[in-house]
Order: structure tokens, then sequence, then C-alpha cells
């Protein structure tokens, strides 16, 4: 067995990650949450809740809801801010080797840049994610998200201010989502993270008022997963820039299908907050899957999908 | 933690409520009143998320030469989740996040215990009580509910030797209204004594006794449920109002890391 190792790392937006799972913004708070459970050093990377230049408070509950396959969620974006990200969060985060993405958001394109630049100077953070795609909030980046000239316009002035990786995640609540993808790769992204959750909505039969107090909320889990699949695959065919595929990934063979459809690497989202140790075993679950397979190496089956 | 556990009985113990016994690693038994575990009821995604519930007891009991720790749990049947739950049966095995959350302070030696249950938030108390009277103070429950049907397990809390007092809106048990008359009269009677209020219940009962416990000013400790979907302060769905909550300018407080339990004078109530 020993001599057989699979060859799991992969190389994305000049990042080496050890093997292709990363934990999605916003389901594994910033890091430190889990480190009972997972070894975070068995991870290619790990995603911070999405940051801001103030702290935010987040949305009035009911805040989140299961629906079937998935749940709903209006977080709100709630998160401690930069300053307190950088003093009580950076600590933990320096004593793990493995890359951290911060992930963030803006209420205006001067924000946006303004947070790239303060990330940028931050020799922790490994890369950035950029959220163009919060349903949950006014301002959370969705009105950027959902018009190509907008996304080009944030993504533009991002990347004018760091010099680091800039992924852009991408929201599912649009029309023509390789038009979006096309906007960023064009406005200078170096990576596509895709899909945030998709709106939806529960309702409360006895009090006939919406179970959210947000009335609307994000869909996550198995749900989403063909939504997501279709995506990724359509944006890998159109669009050169490497994907991080997210989008109900459970088991290791869901993150495998991802990576066929195109991906190069994958988040785990609401799988974490089942199993906390769920990205960690989505790795080696991976691992253990080529091995089955005959497989050598995670990068040759990349966009592998015969259609 | 978590765990794989053997369900060692679950059976119903009233309409819509169930108690159900399970096993645990031996680090379980430092398990302290008011904390609470997740449930993973079945593999496969419906239902997707595990089930917070509170631990209502916990002991170890001798098997085959092995010392087994065990630990049991109330829960009313409100959903899907909750309905699987209650067909699980004898040699079932569920996933087991916990123990996790705080917990209850057991506070001063010197001061009489008041705990405040309606219904299913009976359920945190029961461990509490036990854990209470293993000290010198006074121990008294004061238990509410709807019916009858929803004052839970009053015999074990009776085999504990509490004083116990018991209201019913509809009269069917104790007496006819709110559990706050009874308590209220006690603590006219109680004077000057220090006292100590735990409580947990539905939210309108935990209201009412922050109001008692601030004109009082006795010290209330309250045990909260959310909406969580990880139990572990990531998700950030099961917050609850902190004090100093405005629209303006929120305030929350995460239920299943910063509580369940919360001083009452620490929260915003009726928001």
């Amino acid at each position: 067995m020993a001599d057989k190792k699979v060859q799991m790392s992969v190389a994305l937006a000049g990042l080496s990650l050890r093997n292709p799972v990363m934990t999605a913004s916003g389901t594994f708070g910033y890091g430190q949450e889990f480190s009972e459970y997972v070894d975070l050093e068995r991870l290619g990377a790990f995603i911070t809740k999405g940051l801001s230049l103030r702290p935010r408070p987040g949305n009035p509950t009911p805040r989140i809801v299961e629906t079937p396959g998935g749940m709903l969620n209006a977080i709100g974006l709630q998160n401690v801010g930069i300053d307190a990200f950088i003093e009580k969060k950076l600590p933990f985060i320096r004593t793990v080797n493995t890359p951290c993405i911060a992930n963030f958001f803006g209420d205006t394109v001067e924000e946006y840049a303004e947070m790239a630049q303060r990330l940028d100077e931050i020799p922790e953070i490994a890369a950035l994610e950029m959220n163009i795609s919060c349903p949950n909030v006014k301002h959370g980046g969705i009105v950027f998200g959902t018009d190509p000239a907008s996304a080009a316009a944030v993504v533009a002035a991002c990347r004018k201010a760091t010099g680091k990786p800039l992924i852009v995640k991408l929201s599912p609540n649009v029309t023509d989502i390789v038009s979006m993808a096309k906007a960023c790769a064009d406005a200078g992204a170096d990576a596509l993270s895709m899909i945030n959750t998709l709106i939806g909505m529960a309702i409360d039969l006895n009090k006939r008022r919406p179970v959210l107090a947000n009335i609307t909320g994000g869909l996550s889990g198995p749900a989403i997963k063909p939504v997501a699949l279709r995506m990724v695959w359509a944006v890998s065919s159109a669009v050169k820039l490497p994907i991080i595929g997210i989008g109900g990934i459970m088991t290791a063979t869901d993150a495998i299908e991802f990576i066929l459809a195109g991906a190069t690497a994958v988040q785990v989202g609401t799988a974490s907050f089942i199993t906390p140790g769920a990205a960690q075993q989505i790795a080696e679950g991976m691992e253990a899957w080529m091995l089955a397979q005959g497989e050598a190496d995670i990068r040759n089956l990349i966009g592998a999908l015969r259609t | 933690m978590q765990f794989s556990s053997k369900i060692l009985s679950n059976v119903r113990i009233a309409p819509d409520y169930w108690r159900i016994r399970l096993t645990a690693p031996q680090e379980f038994v430092s398990a302290r009143p008011g904390q609470f575990v997740m449930v993973r009821i079945a593999d496969g995604i419906t239902p997707l998320l595990r089930r917070p519930l509170a631990v209502f007891n916990l002991g170890t009991q001798a098997s085959a030469g092995v010392t087994q720790v065990w630990f049991e749990m109330l829960y009313k049947v409100v959903g899907k989740g909750t309905a699987l739950l209650s067909t699980l049966r004898e040699s079932d095995v569920v996933d087991i996040l916990g123990p996790l959350g705080n917990g209850f302070d057991l506070g001063n030696d010197d001061e009489e215990k008041l705990l405040v249950g309606g219904g299913i938030g009976l359920a945190p108390l029961y461990l509490l009580a036990r854990e209470l009277l293993k000290r010198s103070s006074p121990v008294r429950l004061f238990a509410g509910g709807r019916t009858r049907d929803d004052l839970l397990c009053l015999a074990d809390f009776e085999c504990l030797g509490v004083g116990r007092h018991c209201a019913t809106e509809d009269g069917s048990f104790g007496a006819k209204g709110f559990v706050t008359v009874a308590l209220n009269r006690h603590l006219d009677e109680l004077g000057d004594k220090k006292a100590t209020l735990y409580a947990c219940g539905p939210d309108g009962m935990l209201h009412a006794l922050a109001k008692i416990a601030a004109g009082r000013r006795l010290p209330c400790q309250v045990s909260l449920e959310g909406a969580m979907a990880c139990g572990v302060g990531a998700c950030l769905g099961c917050v609850a109002t902190g004090k100093d909550h405005s629209p303006q300018t929120p305030d929350y407080r995460c239920v299943c890391t910063e509580g369940p339990v919360f001083e009452s004078s620490e929260l915003k109530w009726g928001v």
C-alpha cells in the first residue's frame, strides 16, 4: 500500500494545495471552532467566515430552517470585522500549516478594494475569496454578483489592491452564470468559487408566515448539488480559470463528481454542520477512492467528464 | 466529542413525550447539568441536520463485567426528526456530538435553589437537581405545563426528594394557572433569604421569570433553545438577543457556545 501513494495535490491560482478539499466560508468559523474535530493540516485549505471592514451583527432570528435535503440560512454575514479578526483569530491561524483563504465583502466598490488591501497586508492569508453573492443582506455583494458590468468593476478594483490570488465566489441566482464568470475572468480574477446558496423560502403553515425572519434565505446541502454540478460544468467548458466546486458535497464521491465536471478543488460546507470532521473525511475518502479505482493522480480527473 | 451510541431504551412517557437512554464513552460522565448533545437520528439526507437535546440524566451500569456509561434525554415529538427518533428501538444506533454548551453554574451553598421548568423544559433540570442535592442547599421544583401530560417525570424528581410545586393551565394537575404564582408565593415566604432561580421552558415563562428575578434582585439562570445546525458555534443560526440589543445596535449571543445557559439579566427579553 505504501508505495501506491496517490498524487492528491493540486495547484490553484498560484496556491499549492496538499489535496483539493477546502472548507466553505460561513460553515467553518475561523478554523479554531473545528480544531477538536478536524486536523486542519489534512485539508487543502480553509476559508474564514466572510469578513468586512466593520463588525456585522447579522440578522434577527429564526436564521436557519431545515428543508428537504437541505437547509435555508439567513445569517446576514455576522462577523467580527477585520480588526478583531487580526487581533483575535489570526494568532490561531498562524499556527496552522495549511493555506488560510480570507473570504470578504463590502457595501461599495471602495470598501471591497479597501478590504482586499487590508487582507493583502496579512502574511498569514494565502489568498482572498470575494463574496459577491450573499443573498441575505441588502449590501452583501449580491448587486455585484448579478450584473456582469458591476461584477467586473468590483473585481477590477480588488485586483488592483492585491497581488495575492483573487478568487471570486459566484451566485447561482443569475440568468447566465457563464457571462458572470467571463466578466470576472476578464476583470482579473484568478479563480472562481461556485456556487453560493440558492435563494429560497420556507413557510410555517400554521402561522401562515415565513419561517425565517429575513423571509428568504440561502439554500444549501445535497438538494443543490445537481444545480451546482451543472453550473461548474457549464463555466469550466467556457472559461479558462480554475474552479472551486461547491454545493451539497457530503461524500468523497460527491467531490469527485465536481472534479470530473471541471473543478480543480472543492469546498465542503453544510456537511461540516452535520459531521464536524466531514472535510477531512472527504479528503481521505477521495484518496481511498482513487486508490480503489487505480487512479494515480487527481489532476488527471479534472474536467475528465465524458460527454 | 463525537461517538456512536446504542439505544438502551426509548419509551413513551406521555402523549408526544419520550424518554431515551443511550450508551456513551467513559468521558461522558463529566457532562454537566444544562449541557446538551446534537443527535444524528439517521444516515442519509432526511432529516439532514442533527437535533439538539438536553441531557436529562446520566450514570453508569455494569454489564458483562464492564462499566457502561449511559445518559438519558427527554424529547417531544414536534416534527419529522423527533418522530423518526421515536421509532428507534433498543440496539439501534445514533451518532452523538457532545456534551456541548456551558451548563448551569451550581452557585453557593447558602442559598435556596428554585428550579422552574415548563413542559419539555423540565429535561435539563433533573440532572441539575441531582447535582445540587449533593450539596447542602435546599432544592425545590416548580413544574408547569398546559396540562398534566406536560409535567414530565415528576416521580423521578420525587425520588430525589425535592420539594415540589405543580401548576397546569387547565387545572388537570396541581394549581390551575401559571407556575409563577406558586413561585412568587414561595419567594414571599422566603423573605430576605438568598435564593437562585434556574429555569428552562417556553419563552413566555422565561420572560416572566426574568421579570420576577429582576424585581426581586435574584440571580436567575435560564437555559435557552435555538434553531441550530452545528452546535459548535460555526453556523451562527441559534443566536439570542443580549441585554444591549436594539435594532440599531444588535447584540447577539450564540446559544450553543455562549449558552445554552444565560443569566436572565444578560439577555434582552420580549424582542
